[in-house]
């Protein structure tokens, strides 16, 4: 299946938005301007972009704490998520959640979660109801390798795999989960295998391969849509930076770190849409100038945005 | 009208429901053919097959899935077959069901039901016997009911389901069995909405779920005594109809309240702030008493269990002390 010229280039863009918008966040918190703790995405772009280029802007997510790439790929305007991570009343839930709790309906982002694995039984609701309704839709369930330990990621695999529910559950494998290696935190060395305990297809995909990812996650989607069941990836990435804020990374070399930087998912994409005469350099370079000024502007609003309204403390607690 | 169980009050309104709202459905352990660990869905399940979905035994997950079927907006009903096994799901309820709302601005909203059986005198000891409403009514985001009638029960089944947020719906196992009129078709009974049981001048008695009825006993018993007590039926802890219990108390200058939680922590001290922060305080002239179960998980023997919790005996000793210290 051959992706349009045109869909590559928003995946590119879309990839570039989320790095810069990190880049941006992570200055912001330097200067102490985002409150609290953020955890950065940077070096797993491929993986949000090319799931979210498998579906439709109705189709549902759920995310992590680690949620700001995969509300971009959905669609979620930058400019409303920075007033989020700023704390003002523009910001997509009025500064009551801030990084870790970024939700944007209007894209079926159901939300990011502060709670390692508490999106999946939700992601598995939602499923649920797409299945029961036939409407059609299918949810991908992004969580990462630490939350595939949690009771609950067991349980709602079991319950997708009797179901048959229309579900991709997307495991962003980084390697570790905050300090803990993988291979120390967990039993199996792939966590797709696990697929196999609940009758549930396991696929492993290079995570800094966004065309890669697309081609998985869309044969997934697929089946999905196809009312045959779920399917369990699981996308091998890495993590540039620290956990959150302040981690100075002790448990991992400066030498594992520049390996996996030098396959820069963005680097790797853009020498494919050249390699492929996609794309030219320039082309590239003028996607890159025009997010450059997005954030900036992303940044203007969210700075120039009434703070949360302290008046309203108690609102939005019942419906 | 017409005379009818608690459960048969409560299926009843879980068919009208179904029928109703194509978004309504139930999840749970064992509720399709087999109807359910106290047999709510006894009979059901052929008409309502698409309606009764059973689930493995996974609570966090039954409930996990419950808010995700809400949040793109279904109105499910999930029951937890023993309300003790909410422990298990305790991230999804308090973490997650509770704070969607809030912590998303308003974007999300969870119409969700969490049907779950308490309560002791069934023999089945500690962890498939305990109360917890105080447990979740401490938890901002959540409503906490107890319907205590078979009215009650169909009626704010039916309004539990059609609120927007999530609601956690305690029912007595001894209740189950209990009868009471009963509307045929459709009603409400709002949630949030004290009832007042039976009028009397000289004490107002506040109870909830299974002590209603007992705390009913008990103020016929009292006639005997010359005492003419006033029962209220709080039926709802969150949110908590303040000014029924405020209005009574003033009339009445004494309150006893009747839980069926342990004691300590539990709402009946809620009730006694919130009486004390009012008018009634003025009218109080004696020290409010509180009768609730021990603090202690709750015991096997039938002699133990008996003890664990306010009985009617207990209830006309409370208030017969509150009237012999003049
Ligand atoms: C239930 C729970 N336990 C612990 C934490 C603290 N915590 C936040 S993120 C994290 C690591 C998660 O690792 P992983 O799921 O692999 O995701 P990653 O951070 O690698 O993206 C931990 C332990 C939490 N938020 N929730």
């Amino acid at each position: 299946m051959e992706l349009s010229k045109e869909k590559m280039l928003w995946m590119y863009q879309k990839m570039v938005e989320i790095r810069k918008f990190e880049l941006k966040v992570d200055e912001l918190f330097k200067k102490n301007m985002i409150w609290g703790t953020c955890h950065l995405y940077i070096g797993e772009e491929a993986t949000a972009v090319g799931a979210c280029a498998a579906l439709n802007r109705d189709d549902y997510i759920t995310s992590t704490h680690r949620g700001h790439g995969h509300c971009i790929a959905k669609g979620a305007e930058m400019k409303r998520m920075m007033a989020e991570l700023l704390g003002r009343e523009t910001g997509y839930c009025k500064g009551r959640g801030g990084s870790m709790h970024i939700v944007d309906v209007s894209t079926g982002n159901l939300g990011a979660n502060g709670v390692v694995a508490g999106g999946i039984p939700i992601a598995t609701g939602a499923a649920l109801a797409s299945k029961r309704r036939g409407d059609g839709k299918v949810t991908i369930c992004f969580f990462g390798d630490g939350a595939g330990n949690e009771g609950a990621f067991h349980e709602s695999l079991n319950m997708a795999g009797i179901w048959k529910l229309p579900i991709v559950y997307l495991c962003e494998n980084n390697l570790y989960g905050m300090s803990n290696p993988v291979k120390n935190s967990t039993a199996v060395e792939d966590i797709a295998v696990r697929g196999q305990a609940y009758n549930i297809p396991g696929v492993i995909v290079d995570g800094n391969d966004v065309l890669a990812v697309y081609e998985t996650v869309k044969e997934a989607v697929g089946r999905a849509r196809r009312g045959e069941g779920a399917t369990l990836i699981e996308s091998k990435t890495y993590r540039w930076m620290g956990h959150s804020k302040s981690d100075p990374r002790a448990y991992r070399t400066r030498e594992e770190e520049q390996e996996w930087k030098e396959r820069d998912p963005i680097k790797l994409f853009a020498s494919q849409l050249m390699d492929r005469n996609i794309a030219t350099e320039d082309e590239l370079k003028k996607i890159d100038e025009q997010v450059d000024e997005e954030i900036e502007e992303a940044y203007e609003f969210a700075v120039n945005s009434p703070k949360a309204r302290v008046e309203d403390i108690t609102e939005y607690v019942y419906a | 009208m017409s005379e009818k169980t608690y459960i048969d009050a409560l299926a009843e309104a879980l068919r009208e429901e179904f029928d109703r709202d194509e978004n309504v459905f139930m999840m749970g352990e064992d509720i399709g053919i087999y109807g359910g660990a106290f047999g709510v869905t006894k009979g059901m399940y052929p008409k309502y097959k698409d309606k009764l979905l059973d689930t493995p035994i996974s609570e966090a997950s039954i409930v996990g899935a419950g808010v995700g079927c809400a949040l793109v907006g279904m109105r499910p009903i999930v029951e937890i077959m023993f309300s003790d096994f909410m422990m298990d799901a305790m991230e999804w309820i308090v973490n997650q069901a509770a704070k969607l709302r809030y912590m998303t601005g308003g974007q999300l909203k969870v119409p969700m039901v969490i049907r779950a059986p308490m309560g002791c005198g069934t023999g089945a000891a500690a962890q498939h016997s305990q109360s917890l409403p105080a447990l979740f009514a401490h938890i901002p985001g959540l409503k906490v009911v107890m319907p205590a009638t078979p009215y009650d029960v169909k009626g704010m089944l039916k309004a539990a389901v059609r609120d927007d947020n999530p609601v956690i719906f305690f029912e007595h196992k001894l209740l189950y069995w209990t009868k009471g009129d009963v509307p045929e078709g459709d009603y409400t009974v709002p949630i949030g909405k004290a009832a007042v049981k039976r009028e009397g001048k000289d004490i107002t008695i506040i109870a909830g779920s299974i002590m209603v009825p007992r705390s009913m006993e008990a103020a016929e018993k009292l006639k005997e005594y010359g005492i003419d007590a006033e029962v209220i039926d709080i039926r709802s802890l969150v949110p908590m109809d303040v000014e029924t219990i405020v209005e009574s108390v003033s009339k009445t200058g004494k309150a006893i309240i009747v839980e069926d939680d342990n004691k300590n922590n539990g709402w009946g001290s809620e009730v006694v702030s919130k009486l004390i922060e009012s008018d009634a305080f003025d009218y109080l002239d004696e020290p409010i008493k509180r009768l609730a179960g021990k603090d202690i998980p709750i015991p096997y023997a039938p002699e133990l269990e008996r003890a664990a919790v306010p009985q009617i005996e207990d209830i006309i000793e409370g208030v017969k002390e509150i009237f012999d210290k003049r």
